[in-house]
């Protein structure tokens, strides 16, 4: 479903450029478990911002469901990623004035989705992530743990085929980010495809395919039959 | 994107922000008011000088001694002139079919007094027919007699407020005044009315026009106050008066005629454009406000980086994020406007409580105009922040980063 073909995205730093990503090649079929592994600035993160649809690559393919999205307009790139793309980032990026459910209705208010309908939607999704007590809090009257679980909330609500989480567990402590990555290889283990950008090496190797990045470049991509089952320890 | 969203959403941002909310309703809602207000208090005075006018009777036409060569300037209320006109003058007009009652005028003050109280007072001599051109009514006893039209008599009609301040709650008519060094009988007391195009009839005593003539000395008329008939064919009766009077002063027409209308119609012209240029001085107020928003809008959108580079992540379109910070914009000056006519509206009805002689109340247009210009400011001056939000790059925002255009 997804395919990037020679993908390639070179940001200005100033006065010099740095190529992000090199001539990039990636295929991910539904429901695969992908974390994505690398030293800071081997382009990880813009790798996800591609496949989010949140970047557009300077050149090279991307498809998604064997459609070009490099040339669709920003409207339609803003409707795919609302409808088929979930995001999960490091700083949660809440909305502070909002509650929990109005945070995860977010993206559907967005899309035009009645009032009604999209509460249930938050609810559901809220007492997945065992959230349903807390659908009136304001994010200050959460733990990180729980921030992140809201954040899931958000990313799920919609029902995407893709989740992207950008070093989900960086800013937790050990059980709340164990929490965290058992709820993302549920929902992994439920069909959605899940990408994984991070640091850790110990996140990095439950998933069941490990891309190691340097230089822009995909260095490995190695096809695991571990992870699954094994302990997470972060480190 | 429902609306209803919409306008919840930017209202929790105006809640959590509610300091800046508050100082941005009110420079809109001052702008809004002192539109409205300025604009009522120009259309208050065309009112009030529209009212002073119809006070006057319907078909008023006025006669000055002297011409007035030029046009423009102020109106010749003080002319000079080379022939008097004169009682004879005024006569002779009234037999014009056209006409309903002439009042010919000859002013002057004088000191008025009762036993020892003593008052200066305007002296107004002139015929019965007054009463019926300037819409005068006594309280008590009668208007000037008929005789007055032609001759000298020693009688006088007293002001409402000349009276009580002669005689106090005692009764005035059959008393003597002494004016000018004549004794006069009082036949009647004026009903109490308001001031009349500046002159302050309760204030005034009114005496036969052959009497004010030996008071003062003079034979010349100050002016003749003309009545015309309901069905009056206002150019050919002044045609017929211009004639009458140039028969009768050897070829000259030296007199001035101003109809109501005429001295209406400037005016109101006059007033018309003032408010126009009072309300363009109000706009002033409104651009300030707009770029007040406008300042204030870059600061939230600089602030709101990271919201909106989540917003855009989770499905929103550079359109939409676009349509949420000018649909912002717009709803503060909604508020803002509503607040602005709601107090504008408080102070005209409070200023119409306390001084109910003036009718300030604000023109129709100015409404629409202060609140359309309030939402052109509020659109022009948030369309750059708007834009600058919708264009930020939704990566780097995330990350809290300067976007790149």
């Amino acid at each position: 479903m997804i395919e990037l073909q020679q993908v390639s995205k070179t940001y200005l730093i100033g006065e010099t450029p740095l190529r992000a990503l090199r001539e990039v090649d990636l295929v991910a079929q539904e429901g695969e478990y992908i974390s994505v592994m690398g030293p800071s600035g081997s382009g990880k993160s813009t790798l996800l911002n591609m496949i989010g649809l949140l970047d557009r690559p300077d050149s090279g393919s991307y498809l998604l469901d064997g459609s070009h999205t490099e040339r669709l307009p920003e409207e339609q790139r803003a409707r795919l990623r609302g409808e088929q793309i979930g995001f999960i980032f490091q700083s949660f990026h809440l909305v502070n004035r909002l509650t929990t459910l109005e945070n995860v209705e977010l993206p559907m208010m967005l899309a035009g989705v009645s009032v009604r309908e999209r509460r249930t939607a938050a609810q559901e999704v809220l007492a997945q992530v065992g959230l349903e007590a807390w659908s009136g809090h304001h994010p200050n009257q959460l733990s990180g743990g729980q921030l992140q679980r809201v954040a899931i909330a958000r990313a799920i609500v919609m029902k995407p085929r893709i989740l992207l989480a950008d070093e989900p567990t960086g800013n937790l402590d050990q059980a709340s980010g164990r929490e965290i990555i058992a709820v993302l290889e549920n929902l992994n283990a439920e069909g959605i495809t899940l990408l994984v950008v991070t640091h850790d090496l110990n996140l990095g190797q439950r998933a069941r395919r490990q891309i190691h990045m340097v230089d822009g470049r995909i260095e490995t991509d190695i096809s695991a039959e571990a992870g699954a089952g094994a302990k997470y320890v972060p480190g | 994107m429902y609306l209803a969203d919409q306008i919840r959403f930017n209202w929790q941002i105006f809640v959590r922000h509610r300091i800046r909310t508050g100082l941005l309703l009110l420079a809109v809602g001052l702008g809004v008011a002192s539109v409205i207000l300025l604009t009522s208090l120009g259309e208050g005075a065309r009112r009030y000088v529209n009212q002073e006018f119809s006070a006057l009777g319907n078909q008023l036409l006025i006669i000055l001694p002297g011409r007035k060569e030029t046009t423009g300037g102020s109106p010749p209320i003080y002319g000079t002139a080379p022939r008097d006109l004169t009682l004879e003058d005024a006569q002779a007009l009234a037999r014009i079919p056209s006409i309903n009652a002439v009042a010919p005028v000859i002013a002057g003050t004088t000191s008025i007094a009762v036993d020892s109280l003593s008052r200066e007072a305007i002296v107004l001599g002139s015929t019965p027919a007054i009463f019926q051109v300037r819409q005068l009514e006594v309280s008590q006893g009668k208007i000037l007699p008929d005789r007055t039209r032609s001759e000298a008599m020693a009688v006088c009609v007293l002001g409402a407020k000349l009276k009580r301040e002669l005689f106090g709650h005692d009764r005035a008519i059959g008393e003597w005044v002494r004016a000018g060094g004549r004794r006069l009988r009082v036949v009647g007391v004026l009903v109490e009315r308001g001031e009349s195009l500046g002159m302050d009839l309760s204030d005034m005593i009114i005496v036969p026009v052959r009497t004010a003539e030996q008071m003062f000395n003079t034979p010349g008329l100050f002016r003749v106050l003309i009545e015309l008939a309901g069905n009056a064919d206002l150019p050919r009766t002044e045609k017929r008066i211009k004639e009458i009077i140039r028969e009768r002063h050897e070829g000259d027409e030296d007199i001035t005629l101003i109809s109501q209308d005429a001295m209406l119609a400037s005016f109101d012209n006059i007033l018309s454009t003032l408010t126009l240029a009072i309300a363009a001085i109000a706009a002033i107020s409104l651009l300030v406000a707009g770029i007040l928003i406008m300042n204030l809008s870059l600061i939230s959108v600089s602030q709101r980086r990271r919201e909106i580079g989540l917003l855009k992540a989770i499905g929103a379109s550079s359109a939409q994020v676009r349509q949420l910070f000018l649909g912002e914009s717009l709803m503060l000056v909604s508020l803002g406007s509503l607040a602005g006519i709601i107090f504008a509206w408080s102070v005209v009805l409070v200023i119409g409580r306390i001084w109910p002689v003036f009718p300030m109340a604000p023109p129709w247009w100015s409404m629409p105009a202060a609140v359309g210009t309030a939402l052109l400011a509020g659109l022009v001056f948030s369309w750059m922040p708007a834009r600058r939000a919708a264009a930020l790059d939704p990566v780097l925002a995330l990350r809290g980063q300067a976007g790149q255009g």
